[in-house]
Formats: C-alpha cells, structure tokens, sequence
C-alpha cells in the first residue's frame, strides 16, 4: 500500500510556505497564514502515529517512485519507529515557533516565518528518506533557510555565525557525499538506503565510510571537539531559531548515525566504539563544566545541549536496547525541554534586551508565572524524575553500567553537572534580590507566551510520567536494529 | 579540372548557410537605420536565431552525417549543442538590450558579431576535421575580440581585448602547431583518420603525444583552465558586462564540443595521456580559481575566477572515461562532462543577467557592495541572485548540485577518490564567496534605495532562468538524460 503522508508532511509546510512569502509586507496576513499552514502540516503528521503499527520493525508509509532514473536515484520515503517521533516532534515545535515569532518579529515577518515552513519541511524529508541522494539533498538543502534565519533575525554578531553554521556544516556533508557516491559504486548502482544495509564491505572501506559519515552527523549533532559552532549559531540566531537548532537540527547528526553508520558499517562501528564512546564522556564531563562558568544564558543553554548530545551518541555506541532507547527518548525530550528553555530565555530577552545572567536577579517577584514554567523546565534540563529529562537519561545511564560500570559512573556525572549549571543559573536568574529597576518593572507573560510554555509544560510532564507511548512505537525498530549491528558484514 | 568537382551534401550544413545568410541580409539592412530603428537589427538577429533552432530541430534525426569531404558533421550531440548555443545567444542579446541602448552601444555591428561567433561557434560543434575546428575557433575568437572593443572609448576594455587578442592568438598558434604535428604523426587531419590511424597502429605516438601537449594547451585556454587562465578574469572584468556574459556562456559549450571532438572521438587510444594532463588542469582550476575568487570584490573579476574553478570540475568529468572498461560508465563521465556546461551556462546567463538588471545609465553594478540589500529593494530578483549563487556553490535543490554530484560520481567511478576529496574541499572554500554574496543581499541595509529598472522581456527573462535553475535541480533527469542521449548516439 503507498501512502501519501510523508509526501503532505514534507511538501505542505514547503508549498505553504509559498503562499507565505506572497503575503509580501502585510504583516498580520503573513503570521495568520503562516500559523494556519503549520497547524495543517501538523495535522498531516498525526495519522503518522496514529496509524502506525509498532509491532512491525519494517518501513512504513512507505512512498517510492523512480526520480532520476539516470542513476537509479528514486523519491524512497518511509519511516520506521526510529524516525517517526522525530516528524512529529518537528512540525509540533514549528507551531511553536511560528506563535513564539507573533510580535516579536517585525521586519520580514513573511520571510521569517516562511523560512521556518520551508526547514520544517526539509527536516521532515531528512527523517523519512530512504534514498541516499535523497536524504543528502534534504540534509545539505536545510541548511539554506537556516543560514538565512540566522543572519537577518539574528543578534550583532550574526553573520560571524551564520557561515560558521554553513561553512561548518557542508564540510561534514561534503564527505559524506563522497561516502553515499562510493556506497552506490559498491553496491553495483543502488543509492537505496535499505539495501545498502545488507550490502557486505570489507573493514577498511567499511572504517573509511565510518570516519566520512562521522565527520558529517558529528558536525550536526555536534560532538566534541567540532561543537564550536553551535554556540555562536545559538547566541546570535533569534529564538526561534536556536529552538529549531536545539530541538530538531541536532536530532538530524544522531538520527544520522542510527540510520547510516550503524547499519551500514556495523564492524567499524564495534572498533571504532571506544573512540566514540570517549568523544562522548568528554562531551558530557568537560562541557557540562564548560557550561558551568558561562554568564550568557544561552550559551550556557547550548552547551548543555552539546552534553545532552553527548549522553545520546553514548547510548548509541554501547549497543543495548535499553542504552539506544534511552538514546532516542533523551533527543525527544531535549527536543521539548531545550525548545523551552530557549523560549524562556527568548521570553527574557524580549523584555531585557540582555541575556546575560548577571543582568537578572529576583525575576520571580515580577514574573511570577513565567518563573513557575522556567522552574520546570530547568528542573527537566536536569533530569528530575518525573520530567522527561529523567527517563532518558536513566535508561542511558542503565545501559551504560550494563556496558562497563565506570562509563556508566562517567555519564551519570551528567546528573549532577546538569542539575548543577541549570539550577545555579536559575537561582541566579530568578531568585535572590531584585538586581535592578529593569527587572522590577518587568512583565508577567502574556496570553500567547503562556499558551507555548504550557503546550511545552504538558508534554514535559506528560512524557516524564507515562513514557509508554513514546517507548513502545520504537521496541521494534531499535531491536531489530541492534540484531542487524551485531552481525557482522564482513 | 570541374570534373572532379562534387557538390557537397549541405543539407547538414543548413542552419550554418542559414545563419551566414541572414548574417549578410542584417549587414546589407543594417546600414539603412538610423540608431531609433535599431530594434529592428535586433529582432531579425532574434529571428535568425530562432530560424536556426527550428532548422536544427527540424534536420535532427540522430544520424551522423558526414560532408564537405568529412570535414563537417552532423550528429545529435551537435544539434544539442547547437540548440543550447542558440538559446543562451538569444538570452545575451535580449538581457543585452537596454544595457547597450544606455550607452549608445548598440550599433549594429554588435548584432553581427554575435551572429557571426555564433557561426563560429557551430562551424567548432560540428567539426570533423582538425582545420574545421581552426577555423571555427577564429572566426569565434576574432569576432569577439572585436566585441569586447566594442566600447572604444574605454581604455579598460581596449585593454582587455588587446589581452585576449594577444593571448588568444598565442592559444590559437599553439593549438595549430599541435594540429601539425598530429598531421605528422598520422598522415591525416581528419578526426575519424587520426583515431582510425590511432587503432591501426600506424600513427608514431611519441610525435603525438608531442602534439597532444599543445592540443590540449589550445583547448584549456579556450576554456580558461589553469595555468592558461590568466586572461580570463582581466577580459571578464575590462569587457563591458554584455560582452562578458556573451563570453562565459555559449563559447564553453562550443570549447566543450571541440575538446570532445579532437580528444574523445579523435585520440580516445591515447587517453591515458590527455586524461593526465586534464586532471592537472582540473585541480590546478578548482584550486586556484575558489581561492582567488575569495578576495576579490569586483563581481565580474570574482564570477571569472568561479567560472576558471567551474571549468575545473567540467574537465573532471571529462577526464574521468574510462577506455577499457564498460562504455556505459565511460559515457557517464563524458555526458556529466556536458551536464555540467550546460548547467553552469544556464547559471552564468542568470548571474551577469543579475549585474545588467541592476546596472543603468551611468552606472554599473559590478561590484559586490553593488548587492547590499538587494532583499529589501526586491525581494524577488533576490531570491532568484540566491538560488544562483546556491546552485554555482553546489547547494541542492539547485541545477548546479546536480551537476556536481554527476561529475564526482564519474570521478569516483574512475577510481579518483583522492582528486574527487580534493574537489569538495575547494568547493566547501568556494562556498564561503557565493554565501557572500546571499550576505549581502540578505543581511545587510541597502546603500543604493534606487529602485530597479528593466523592461518587461528582461524580467520576464530572468525569472525564467532563475526558475531554470530551480527546475532542473529538483527535476535533473530531463536534462542528464538529453546530455547522455546524445552523446550516445554520435558515438
């Protein structure tokens, strides 16, 4: 049976955002419009998990139609219980986004919010091709609009960052063209990604394509040491920017590593483990401390998002079910929590102009809501029980101890780290003496502000309590992943 | 004496016969108007141009014909060619119009010597003979000589085309000495004798090779590979902007054709030679021309440089064909090879259209503080400046990704992994001077508020190539596919 959805979740935010960009310079058309089509792209995605049948490991909603028949390159989309969340959790955060950008963004409103329909999009072609080429054009096409974002909406030193994210960010892709270009070569001419998983590679051709599609996913997820780009991106970019980054574009380097270098070079990856399990722990040790000393509130948020990445890929190199689940429900919850933190701190900085830590001090006694929600929030960036920040990060932690108890110990410093940067910003920022006549005068959130924070409270809490739902949907893909990994190619 | 005189079959010749026909009515009509009727110079230039499309279109039938005592061809890759050449010419000369009205330049010589390197540029397409290809090549390269000293009184310009007069003749010279010496070594000039000389065992290889050398000297000058480059960026920048456009479209379909003709169909037995001398030029190209485009701020100078690096990845997929294995795979290399000059022509047109856009009466928006803001004084022209300058970075959904990938697949395929790496790192440095140019226009305040004025058919125009650009890179297989089948069934 082929299906339509993944061709509507792809192509209606990119069509929408069209009809957006026609909107021209009447402002409150371009947000309306822009609004209406991220609820219909949403929409679109629902029947993906509503329809979606988890006991089966396979592809589902399968599309597949030749497209450049020339090299055998086809429009192959599909998604498995790997990759379903990611779509939803996407178009779920770009209404986010669009609602967050209301009153806000006031010049280019229709480019802004056209640029993020377009991403949306992209990000959702990333997660459901199959076809190498495919998946390459969406990877290295999203890029565009974010570098766009970035440079016109973005803070003083924006244009600094935005190349860095492009230039960054195409030298991974580059590489890993090369890859995807030798895979067809081997494979006798097949660019599609399922049968290059069953396709038998020697160890050294097998390591090298390792190594290329490393540089490419450790780019984007971003892994110590080629991290430094994202807290420029995330510092200049405007809110809703460093939402997207945080909450989908990182996903995109993890989701990379499940979908190609496991599979396809599964004996590279058991060597090469060890090299990645360490890149990890350094990532979640030294840049939790990093995060520790910084006073701008962002950048601070970003490295603890490069920690937080740091605790997926170990969950995926320590090859247990529970270790690559936990993996995966860390970048679902970081996708929520990170895409609130930025929000409140963006909440902030629209009122302050400022996003550095000592600019603030006794927020609670003028925002007392918004310190409510940022409270929580902070307290999942953490990993308290009961938010989903806990779920994960214990069942990474459970895997890792199965796998060698002193990485496990290693990682589970995270605990400690996160609560420590999270909460000592937040007692920084929000309790304590009112630090100024600014902070006095702040206000409260408002209605629209409100709305976005609870939608983000309720999925925090609702994932953190009965995960079931998210955990069940990926059982079956994640197992038989596993059992694909760990036999050999050779 | 006239009894051994045979009329040749010009029946495959008719759109050269034609366009040479028309050339001689426009001079004759020419000389009786006055310089407000010129648009009729230009619509008849249209006319003939669009004759010719239809005459080739008509005659093509996938059939190689020899004539002219197989001196001359006709075969579908040549139609092909033709065809593109015509529509890029008549792209130039309609984004040409009101830039050349502006400044008085439009005389009617003008017409005619686009027309008559048009002829030149056929007569190189369908070249079976080494002194076919000469004479095409001269009557090219003269033509536009004089076009780039079509502004007189610019001593900028005079010094571009003295440049490349000098230089050229030079290249031609080379190129003919390396004719003679194939002479010398197979006894013939006939591209089908000196590959058959080739199989047969008969030709004394070593004075080939000699000659090989100066061939492909000739040719990568035409082109403007590194180290035979150093025209390129003083014409691009000295010559007035249409006559530079001109140069960076059309011509290198016609200097793809002829390296295809001498070193594919005529020396394809001693390809491991010019293969090697191809790959130096390919990655001396790709090198130096990303990297010196970096610091330049003339757009005209930076896009020379673009293209002198555009030429590079072209000869890497002409270098790529492998001779003793499976064919299939050797035309991949050669029909990625012409994937990719079609493509960068479409994306050369688009760009030096986008300075003549801007450009007006007196002023001439040929540098790149000439972009800033674009966005906010049309948002449209700025969209479609993005999607070229995406698409010459190699950035997907772009005509020029395509191009790329086709290109390092056939290098890769041909077991150039290291040179294909090395290609893709230039072109992630090449990316910073595109992402520039989107920059400016994006990100930053306009300095120039005045809006942009153009006529209608420019517009028009523009947006067609930009739409192109756009087309071709989420739909390429029309394009490959065409590429591919003609080249398959001149073979």
């Amino acid at each position: 049976m082929t299906s339509q959805l993944l061709s509507l979740a792809i192509w209606v935010p990119i069509f929408g955002a069209l009809v957006v960009f026609a909107a021209g310079s009447a402002k409150n058309l371009a947000r309306w419009a822009a609004l209406l089509v991220a609820l219909a792209s949403f929409a679109v995605t629902l029947p993906l998990y509503l329809g979606f049948d988890a006991t089966q490991a396979g592809m589902q909603f399968v599309e597949q139609r030749p497209w450049i028949p020339r090299f055998n390159v086809e429009y192959f989309l599909g998604i498995d219980g790997i990759s379903m969340l990611f779509i939803l959790l996407n178009s779920f955060i770009t209404i986010l986004v669009v609602i967050a950008g209301w009153e806000v963004i006031e010049e280019k409103v229709s480019q802004y919010m056209g640029a993020f329909l377009i991403m949306s999009g992209l990000m959702n072609g990333i997660f459901s091709a199959l076809d190498g080429v495919l998946f390459y054009v969406f990877f290295e096409a999203s890029l565009i609009p974010m570098y766009i974002i970035i440079g016109v909406w973005g803070g003083p030193n924006r244009v600094y960052a935005a190349f860095k994210f492009f230039l960054y960010t195409l030298l991974g892709s580059l590489l890993m063209l090369i890859a995807l270009i030798y895979l067809f070569l081997q494979s006798g001419g097949s660019f599609n990604m399922l049968e290059w998983h069953q396709l038998r590679i020697e160890m050294t051709p097998q390591i090298l394509i390792f190594l290329a599609f490393l540089v490419a996913f450790a780019v984007k997820v971003p892994m110590w040491p080629v991290h430094t780009w994202l807290p420029d991106a995330h510092v200049e970019a405007p809110t809703g920017g460093s939402v997207v980054l945080a909450a989908i574009m990182l996903k995109l380097g993890a989701y990379g590593f499940l979908r190609f270098s496991l599979p396809i070079a599964p004996d590279a990856s058991h060597y090469l483990a060890p090299l990645m399990i360490t890149l990890s722990l350094i990532a979640v040790i030294y840049i939790g401390f990093v995060a520790l000393v910084q006073a701008d509130m962002k950048k601070l948020i970003a490295y603890s998002s490069i920690s937080h990445m740091g605790f997926v890929t170990l969950g995926f190199f320590i090859f247990n079910a529970i270790g690559v689940e936990g993996a995966l429900v860390v970048m679902i919850s970081h996708g929520f929590v990170s895409a609130a933190m930025f929000l409140c701190v963006g909440v902030m900085y629209d009122r302050m102009h400022s996003r550095q830590i000592a600019d603030y001090g006794g927020v609670v006694n003028s925002m007392p809501k918004f310190a409510a929600f940022f409270m929580l929030f902070s307290m999942a960036n953490a990993g308290l029980p009961a938010t989903s920040g806990f779920v994960g990060e214990f069942m990474v932690a459970l895997g890792a101890i199965k796998y060698n108890f002193w990485i496990g110990f290693a990682a589970a410093t995270t605990l400690i780290l996160g609560a420590a940067y999270t909460l000592w910003m937040y007692k920084r920022v929000v309790f304590g003496a009112v630090a100024n006549s600014h902070v006095a005068e702040l206000t409260d959130i408002n209605n629209r502000e409100f709305l976005i924070l609870a939608l983000l409270a309720f999925c925090v809490l609702a994932m953190g309590i009965y995960p079931y739902p998210f955990t069940d949907v990926m059982h079956a893909s994640v197992d038989n992943l596993l059992k694909h990994v760990a036999v050999s190619k050779l | 004496m006239l009894k051994n005189f045979l009329t040749p079959d010009l029946y495959p010749a008719l759109p050269e016969i034609f366009l040479l026909t028309m050339a001689c009515v426009i001079l004759l009509v020419d000389v009786f108007l006055d310089r407000a009727q010129r648009w009729i110079t230009a619509a008849l230039t249209l006319i003939t141009l669009i004759g010719c499309a239809l005459i080739t279109y008509q005659t093509m039938d996938g059939q190689v014909v020899l004539t002219f005592s197989n001196m001359f061809v006709d075969d579908l890759l040549g139609d092909f060619l033709k065809l593109m050449i015509y529509l890029s010419v008549i792209v130039v000369v309609i984004y040409s119009r009101d830039y050349l009205v502006a400044r008085q330049l439009d005389k009617g010589e003008y017409y005619l010597l686009v027309l008559f390197a048009t002829l030149g540029m056929m007569v190189m397409v369908s070249a079976a003979h080494f002194l076919t290809i000469y004479l095409g090549l001269e009557l090219l390269s003269l033509s536009l000589y004089a076009l780039v000293a079509i502004d007189r009184d610019s001593p900028r310009a005079t010094e571009a085309a003295m440049k490349y007069f000098v230089l050229g003749s030079l290249a031609s010279g080379l190129l003919l000495y390396g004719m003679s010496m194939v002479y010398g070594a197979t006894g013939t000039l006939e591209i089908g004798g000196v590959s058959q000389a080739l199989h047969l065992g008969v030709a004394n290889k070593t004075v080939l090779v000699f000659g090989l050398v100066f061939i492909v000297s000739g040719i990568a000058f035409k082109l403007g590979a590194v180290p035979f480059h150093m025209w390129v960026p003083d014409v691009y920048q000295g010559a007035p902007t249409p006559i530079t456009l001109l140069i960076s479209s059309a011509p290198k379909l016609a200097a793809f054709a002829i390296a295809m003709r001498m070193l594919v169909y005529g020396m394809l037995e001693i390809a491991e030679h010019w293969q090697q001398m191809l790959m130096i030029l390919a990655v001396l190209s790709i090198a130096l021309g990303n990297l010196a485009a970096i610091a330049q701020t003339n757009l005209k100078r930076m896009l020379a440089y673009s293209a002198i690096s555009h030429m590079g990845f072209m000869l890497l997929g002409l270098m790529s064909g492998t001779v003793s294995a499976d064919p299939r795979y050797a035309l991949n290399a050669y029909s990625s090879s012409l994937y990719y000059v079609v493509a960068y022509v479409i994306m050369s047109l688009g760009s030096f259209g986008m300075i003549l856009l801007m450009s007006r009466a007196g002023y001439e928006a040929e540098h790149l503080e000439d972009f800033k803001g674009l966005n906010q004084r049309s948002p449209w022209f700025a969209a479609v400046m993005m999607a070229l300058m995406f698409s010459m970075a190699g950035v997907p959904f772009f005509v020029g990704f395509f191009a790329k990938f086709s290109v390092l697949l056939a290098a890769i395929d041909a077991g150039h992994i290291a040179v294909a790496i090395f290609a893709v790192m230039f072109s992630l440095i090449g990316a910073f001077y595109y992402l520039r140019i989107v920059k400016l226009m994006y990100f930053d305040a306009p300095v120039d508020a005045a809006p942009i004025v153009a006529s209608h058919d420019m517009r028009f125009l523009l947006s067609l190539n930009g739409a192109a650009v756009v087309l071709f890179g989420i739909f390429p297989d029309t394009l490959m596919s065409l590429c591919t089948y003609a080249l398959l069934r001149s073979l």
